[in-house]
C-alpha cells in the first residue's frame, strides 16, 4: 500500500489516472444528486421542494458544468487515457510526468473551486454556457464560473500536450500507427480537438468576467460591443467538446466489444481514418446549429444544416464498424460488455434524434425545448457515462488486481439501463409534442407536461439505485473481492500483457516486443 | 525591391477590399429592414410544413435505427460464446472490400443528407420569407414580460391579439439580456436580443388561445415569462384595436396637456 503522500505526489502515470477517476467520480456523485434535487422539484407543476427558482438554477448550473466539465471530460481524458495509453502503446509513463501532475493537481483545484457553489452567497446562475448579457448582469458570482473553466480547460491543455507527445514519440518499437488500439487513436483525436479549440473558450469566458466586472463592453451593445460573439465563441469550443467526449467514449467502447466478442476490428482503417479522421475535420465547421433561432444570418444557417448533416457519415462509419466487429465473433456477455452494447444503443437513438436537430427549419420549433436534454443525455450524458462505467468495470481486475461481483454488476446495469429510458424518452416527446422549453423551474402553463414529469422523475429513482448499487459493488471488490486473473477477459491488447496492477514504474520489467503479425485485435489465429 | 512592390501591391487590395465589405455592411444595415417580403399566391402555413417534414424525419430515422438495431441483435444471437477458448473468426478485408465498405455507406449517407438538406433549406424557406399583407407588431423582451406594439400605437403586455386569417411578422428586440419568443402551437421560435432586430412570422388561421413562453434561459423567473397570443374573429379584432387606440391614446393626450 502507497501512503498518502506518495499518492499526491505521484507522477506515476496510473496512479495519476486513478486521481482522476476519483475526483471526477465525486464530481458525478454531486452533480447526480443536483439532478435528484431537480428532478423532485420537477415531478409536479408549482413549486414542489422549493419555492425559490434561484434554488433550481444552481442546481442545473452546477449539474450541467460538472457533469461535462468535471465529470466525463476528466473521466475520459483524465482517468482512461492515463490509466490505459502509456499500456496500449507499451510505454513505460508519458513523455512528461510532472507535468502530468501538475495537471491531475490543477484538475483537483477546478474541482474545489466549482463546489465552492454551494457555499458562497450568491452562487453563480449562468448555466455552464454562461450567455451574455446575462452573465454580466447577474446577481450571481460569475468570476466563480470563469475561473472554474479555465482551471480545468488549462489542465486539459496539458493534458493535450502531454499525450499527443507520448502517443507520437512512445511506441513500443515496432508498434505502427495502424496497430494502435482504437481508445488510444479516439484519446489522440480528442486531445488534438482540445488543443485547438481551449484556448477559444479560455477567451470567451475570460471576456465575460472583464465585461462584469471591469466593466469592458465586448458584448453590451449599447457600447458597440455584440451579444451574439460570445455564443459563437463558445460553441466554437463547445461543439468540439462533445468530440472531445465521444471519440474517447466510443474508443474505449470499440476496446471492450472487439475483447469481449474476440474479434478483430471490423474495417479498422475506415473507422480510423474515415471516421476518427472525419469528425476532427468536421468538429470546427457545426457550431452554428447551437445558433439556429438566435437571428444568426440565413445563409450561415443553412449552410451549416449542411455540415451538420455530413457528420452524419464520419458516425455512420463508426457505427458500421461497431456493429461489424460482433459479425463471426465469439461473443459473451459480462458486465464491461453489456455496457459497451448498451452504448451503441444509446448512441443509435441519441445520433438519430440529432438528424432533426440538424434541419435548421425543424430546430425553430423543437430548439431549447426538452427535447434537447432528451437527445444529449442519449448521445453524450448517458452514452458516455455508460462507456465509462464499461471501461471502469474492464480495467477493474486491472487497476485493483481483485474481481467485482458479476451479478451485482448485472443487476446494476440493468436497473440504470431501465431507468435512463424512462426518463430520458419522455423528455424528448414533452419537448416536441408539449414544447416545453428547459431550464424551467416551473411549467404551469403547460399542464399536458406533467405525466411526463412523473415518469421521468420515476426514472431518476431507478438510476440513483441503480448507480448505489454499482458504487457498492466497487467498494465490495476493491475490499473484499477475489484475486483477479492477469487477463480475465482473454485479451490480446498490450496492457494485459503485463501483471495486474502493473509495476508502480514502468509497467514492465522489460518494454514489450511487437512481433510482425501481432495486433491488438488479432484475434482467430490460434495464438492465444 | 521586388518584394517590397508585391507587398505594396497586396496590401492596398487588401484594403480595398475591406473598405468595400464595410460599405456594402453598412448599407445594408442603413436599410433596416430585417426580412424579404414576399407576394405568395397562396399563404402556407410553415406549421403545417413543420409537422409534415418532422413527419418524413422520424420514419427516416426510425427505418435506419431498425436496421441497425436488428443486425446488431441478430449478431449477438447468432455469434454467442459456445465455448471457453473460442475466439472470432473474422478475416482481414481485402483492399477492395476496405474502400467499398467504407465508400458505399458514405454515399448512401450523404445522399440521405442531402435529400435532408433539400427538405429542410425549403421549409425554411418559407419560414423567414414574410407575406406581403403580414400585420407587423414591435416585441420588446425584458425580464419577465412581453411588450407589444402595434402599428397604430397600441401597446399590449404578455398578450398578443391578432385577427384570424391574416398572418402575423413579429420584430423584436430585447431591453435587457436574450430571450426567446416560443409559440409552440404555431411551431416557432427566435431570438430576442439588445442590439439587433430579429423577425419571426406565423399564421394563425383559426380563433383560439395559444401559449408563448420564454426559451432562452434569463435569469430567476424565466420560467414565469409567458403569455398569449389571443387569435380573434376579423370584426372582433377590429373593434378591439380600435377601442383600445382611442382609450391608449386618451391618456396620452390629457398627459400631454
Ligand atoms: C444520470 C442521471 C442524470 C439525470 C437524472 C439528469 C437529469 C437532468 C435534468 C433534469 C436536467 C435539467 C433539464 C432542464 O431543466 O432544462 C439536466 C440537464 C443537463 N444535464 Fe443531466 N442528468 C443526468 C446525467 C447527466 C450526465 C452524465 C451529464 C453529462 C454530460 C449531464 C449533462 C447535462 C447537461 C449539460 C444539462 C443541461 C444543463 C443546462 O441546461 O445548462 N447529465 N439533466
Ligand atoms: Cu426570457
Amino acid at each position: 500500500m502507497s501512503t498518502l503522500k506518495e499518492w499526491i505526489f505521484t507522477t506515476d502515470h496510473k496512479k495519476v489516472g486513478l486521481l482522476y477517476l476519483i475526483g471526477s467520480l465525486a464530481a458525478f456523485a454531486v452533480a447526480g444528486m443536483s439532478a435528484l434535487m431537480m428532478r423532485a422539484e420537477l415531478t409536479s407543476m408549482g413549486p414542489t421542494i422549493t419555492d425559490n427558482p434561484g434554488d433550481y438554477n444552481t442546481w442545473l448550473y452546477f449539474h450541467g458544468a460538472a457533469m461535462i466539465l468535471g465529470f466525463q471530460i476528466p473521466a475520459l481524458t483524465g482517468f482512461l487515457a492515463n490509466y490505459l495509453v502509456p499500456l496500449q502503446i507499451g510505454a513505460k509513463d508519458v513523455a512528461f510526468p510532472r507535468i502530468n501532475a501538475l495537471s491531475v493537481w490543477l484538475f483537483y483545484m477546478g474541482i474545489i473551486l466549482a463546489l465552492l457553489t454551494f457555499v458562497v452567497p450568491d452562487p453563480p446562475d449562468v448555466m455552464w454556457t454562461g450567455y451574455p448579457p446575462y452573465s454580466t448582469i447577474t446577481f450571481g458570482n460569475t468570476a466563480l464560473y470563469t475561473f472554474t473553466v479555465l482551471l480545468l480547460g488549462f489542465a486539459s491543455i496539458l493534458g493535450g500536450v502531454n499525450f499527443l507527445t507520448t502517443i507520437a514519440f512512445m511506441r513500443a518499437p515496432g508498434l505502427g500507427w495502424n496497430k494502435l488500439n482504437m481508445f488510444t487513436w479516439c484519446t489522440f483525436a480528442a486531445f488534438i480537438l482540445q488543443l485547438i479549440f481551449v484556448p477559444v473558450l479560455g477567451t470567451a469566458v475570460t471576456l465575460i468576467s472583464l465585461d462584469k466586472y471591469l466593466g469592458t463592453h465586448f458584448f453590451d451593445p449599447s457600447t458597440g460591443g455584440d451579444v451574439l460573439i460570445y455564443q459563437n465563441l463558445f460553441w466554437f469550443y463547445s461543439h468540439p467538446a462533445v468530440y472531445v467526449i465521444l471519440l474517447p467514449f466510443i474508443g474505449i467502447v470499440f476496446d471492450i466489444i472487439a475483447t469481449f466478442a474476440r474479434n478483430r476490428i471490423f474495417n479498422y482503417k475506415a473507422a480510423v481514418y474515415g471516421g476518427i479522421g472525419g469528425i476532427v475535420l468536421l468538429a470546427g465547421e457545426v457550431w452554428v446549429h447551437h445558433l439556429y433561432v438566435t437571428g444568426m444570418p440565413d445563409w450561415i444557417r443553412v449552410g451549416q444544416m449542411v455540415t451538420t448533416l455530413l457528420i452524419s457519415i464520419p458516425v455512420g462509419l463508426l457505427f458500421i464498424s461497431l456493429v461489424g466487429t460482433l459479425y463471426k465473433g465469439s461473443i459473451s456477455f459480462e458486465t464491461p460488455m453489456l455496457y459497451a452494447l448498451a452504448v451503441v444503443f444509446l448512441m443509435l437513438i441519441g445520433g438519430l434524434t440529432g438528424i432533426p436537430l440538424a434541419i435548421v427549419s425543424l430546430t425553430l420549433h423543437v430548439s431549447d425545448t426538452y427535447y434537447i436534454p432528451g437527445h444529449f443525455h442519449y448521445v453524450m450524458a448517458v452514452a458516455g457515462t455508460f462507456a465509462i462505467f464499461g471501461g471502469i468495470y474492464y480495467l477493474f481486475p486491472k487497476f485493483s488486481g481483485r474481481m467485482y461481483n458479476e451479478f451485482l454488476g448485472k443487476l446494476g446495469f440493468w436497473i440504470t439501463f431501465v431507468g435512463v429510458n424512462v426518463i430520458f424518452f419522455p423528455m424528448m416527446i414533452v419537448g416536441v409534442v408539449v414544447g416545453m422549453p428547459r431550464r424551467y423551474w416551473d411549467y404551469s402553463q403547460f399542464p399536458a407536461a406533467e405525466p411526463y414529469h412523473h415518469w421521468m422523475t420515476a426514472g431518476a429513482g431507478m438510476i440513483a439505485i441503480g448507480f448505489t448499487i454499482v458504487l457498492a459493488n466497487w467498494i465490495y471488490g476493491l475490499v473484499a473481492g477475489p484475486k483477479a486473473p492477469g487477463n480475465p477477459w482473454g485479451s490480446r491488447s498490450l496492457e494485459w500483457t503485463t501483471t495486474s496492477p502493473p509495476l508502480d514504474h514502468g509497467n514492465w520489467e522489460e518494454v514489450p516486443k511487437i512481433e510482425e503479425g501481432w495486433g491488438p485485435y488479432e484475434y482467430g489465429t490460434g495464438k492465444a | 525591391m521586388g518584394g517590397n512592390r508585391l507587398y505594396r501591391a497586396l496590401s492596398t487590395a487588401l484594403l480595398a477590399t475591406a473598405s468595400g465589405l464595410v460599405r456594402a455592411a453598412e448599407e445594408e444595415l442603413s436599410e433596416f429592414v430585417p426580412y424579404e417580403k414576399i407576394v405568395p399566391r397562396e399563404i402556407e402555413d410553415p406549421a403545417a410544413g413543420f409537422d409534415h417534414l418532422w413527419y418524413e424525419v422520424m420514419v427516416d430515422i426510425t427505418i435506419i435505427g431498425v436496421v441497425f438495431a436488428l443486425l446488431a441483435l441478430y449478431f449477438l444471437y447468432r455469434y454467442r460464446r459456445r465455448s471457453e477458448d473460442e475466439e472470432g473468426s473474422q478475416k482481414p478485408l481485402s483492399r477492395l472490400n476496405i474502400i467499398g465498405w467504407a465508400l458505399i455507406p458514405a454515399f448512401v449517407f450523404m445522399a440521405d443528407d442531402f435529400f435532408l438538406s433539400a427538405n429542410g433549406w425549403q421549409l425554411y424557406d418559407l419560414y423567414r420569407r414574410v407575406p406581403e399583407n403580414s400585420l407587423e407588431v414591435k416585441l420588446e423582451s425584458a425580464m419577465w414580460t412581453w411588450d407589444y406594439t402595434y402599428p397604430n400605437g397600441v401597446k399590449t403586455y404578455n398578450e398578443l391579439r391578432v385577427p384570424a386569417g391574416q398572418p402575423v411578422v413579429l420584430r423584436m428586440t430585447s431591453r435587457d439580456t436574450i430571450h426567446s419568443h416560443f409559440i409552440p402551437d404555431f411551431r416557432i421560435k427566435e431570438d430576442s436580443m439588445p442590439g439587433r432586430v430579429t423577425y419571426l412570422w406565423f399564421y394563425p388561421k383559426e380563433p383560439g388561445e395559444h401559449v408563448v413562453s420564454c426559451a432562452e434561459y434569463c435569469g430567476q423567473l424565466h420560467s414565469r415569462m409567458y403569455g398569449k397570443v389571443i387569435v380573434m374573429p376579423r370584426e372582433e379584432f377590429d373593434a378591439w384595436y380600435q377601442a383600445e387606440a382611442d382609450k391608449q391614446n386618451i391618456k396620452l393626450t390629457k398627459l400631454g396637456d
